[in-house]
């Protein structure tokens, strides 16, 4: 196990007045994760527990992408994975923070 | 707390309960929005064991509860996630569900749902796992006995093993899909510990025509046997709830006649097809083919009628 944290600072928040949702399942290759609305609008802080160790350098870059493209500020987003690639980590981003916009 | 899946392009109640996540058979299952999570994902009631051996956790560790609506009738529901460590119980999870059936007693729900999922005991926490499977017949005994029908659906992709196989023999109803499947030593456990030639557990076929829905079905093991979706178990679970028989010494007794007479009348059977066979089935052969409709109109013709007694 490996634990990675990144802190962003984001240019917005990201829209909606969800306080937190939940997408993904821990199993392999598949990972949750878990968003909640608890800081500043310009911040969004990540907090990884992954079960594969040595990839802290592409969570970086899969992370970096998602702030560039979701601007989700405001947002604490905890991961639990269990080895997911990339990609997949990708698309469950990007579906919590839809779920965070939705009414 | 948002914790519905992402929709999928299928209506909810057509999607597969096979292929859904714990989540999405709570969302489809019950009244729409009408589910309230108990202890949910934010709350982090994590497994304290598995950082021990370097595991990964999950935030609800696999198990899911709440209240929610059936029809409009206040139920209790529990839905384990097959896919996180197989939907074992460990501590956090088996306790959970101890908490709800203990909350029935106070709420008095119509139901209490069981959503099983699970290969049995999380090894890794196997005495918190063992205790959680002990206290959970007790407390379902508990509510039963209070009048409460503790409804159990199998129709998940880890089936319903080891300690889950306990425990939903101890449920009111139980309501078994083909993919389905309900035992308690697994085709694996049995293949290590007795040889391939006891039971080879990569013959699918014997699988399930020996722990699947329709064998469990036709032996009188399951109550209700449906298709796989999520509308098929929302409806048998709507017609079981009052259907539940009486938890009182009659009911036991007639259980224990029943399973006298089957070991009986059963006992040197080798294979489930003879099993089927005396039970009136003309086809045996044909069973695993097919479709519920058939299946159901085969039931009807068999001369042993609707049995309470599992």
């Amino acid at each position: 196990m490996e634990k990675l944290s990144f802190r962003h600072t984001t240019q917005k928040a990201l829209p909606g007045a969800k306080a937190s949702a939940i997408t993904g399942v821990v199993a392999s290759g598949n990972l949750e994760v878990l968003l909640e609305r608890n800081l500043a609008p310009d911040t969004c802080a990540f907090e990884i527990d992954t079960a594969v160790n040595g990839y802290a350098e592409v969570w970086a870059a899969v992370v970096a992408d998602f702030v560039a493209r979701r601007q989700p500020g405001g947002l604490t987003i905890t991961i639990n994975d269990g080895g997911a690639r990339p990609d997949t980590v990708s698309l469950r981003l990007a579906q919590g923070a839809r779920l965070m916009e939705m009414p | 707390m948002d914790w519905k899946p992402v929709t999928l392009s299928a209506a909810p109640l057509d999607q597969s309960w096979y292929e859904a996540s714990a989540r999405a058979r709570l969302a489809g299952l019950l009244d729409a929005d009408s589910f309230q999570e108990f202890i949910g994902p934010e709350q982090r009631m994590m497994s304290p064991h598995l950082p021990l051996f370097d595991l990964p956790r999950a935030f609800d560790d696999g198990m899911i509860v709440g209240q929610g609506l059936l029809e409009a009738q206040p139920v209790l529901a529990a839905a384990q996630e097959g896919r996180f460590m197989g939907g074992a119980f460990g501590e956090i999870h088996g306790a959970k569900l101890v908490g709800l059936l203990r909350a029935a007693l106070h709420l008095k729900p119509a139901a209490v749902l069981i959503l099983f999922d699970t290969g049995g005991v999380r090894l890794q926490e196997a005495n918190a796992g063992e205790t959680a499977i002990a206290e959970i017949m007790r407390a379902i005994a508990i509510a039963r006995a209070a009048g409460i029908p503790v409804i159990g659906l199998i129709g998940g992709r880890a089936g319903c093993y080891g300690g889950g196989g306990l425990v939903a023999g101890t449920c009111s109803r139980l309501v078994i899909s083909e993919g389905g499947r309900l035992s308690v030593s697994g085709p694996e456990v049995i293949e290590t510990n007795r040889g391939a030639e006891e039971f080879d557990s990569r013959d699918r076929a014997l699988v399930w025509r020996t722990m699947g829905g329709k064998h469990r079905r036709l032996l009188g093991a399951a109550d209700a046997f449906v298709d796989d979706t999520i509308g098929a178990f929302r409806a048998a679970a709507l017609a079981a709830i009052p259907a539940a028989p009486a938890f009182d010494l009659a009911t036991l007794e007639a259980e224990q006649a029943r399973l006298e007479a089957r070991l009986d009348r059963f006992g040197d059977c080798t294979d489930a097809t003879e099993i089927w066979g005396r039970l009136g089935v003309d086809d045996p052969t044909a069973v695993p083919g097919l479709t519920t409709e058939a299946f159901d109109a085969l039931l009807d013709r068999l001369p042993e009628g609707p049995h309470h007694a599992r």
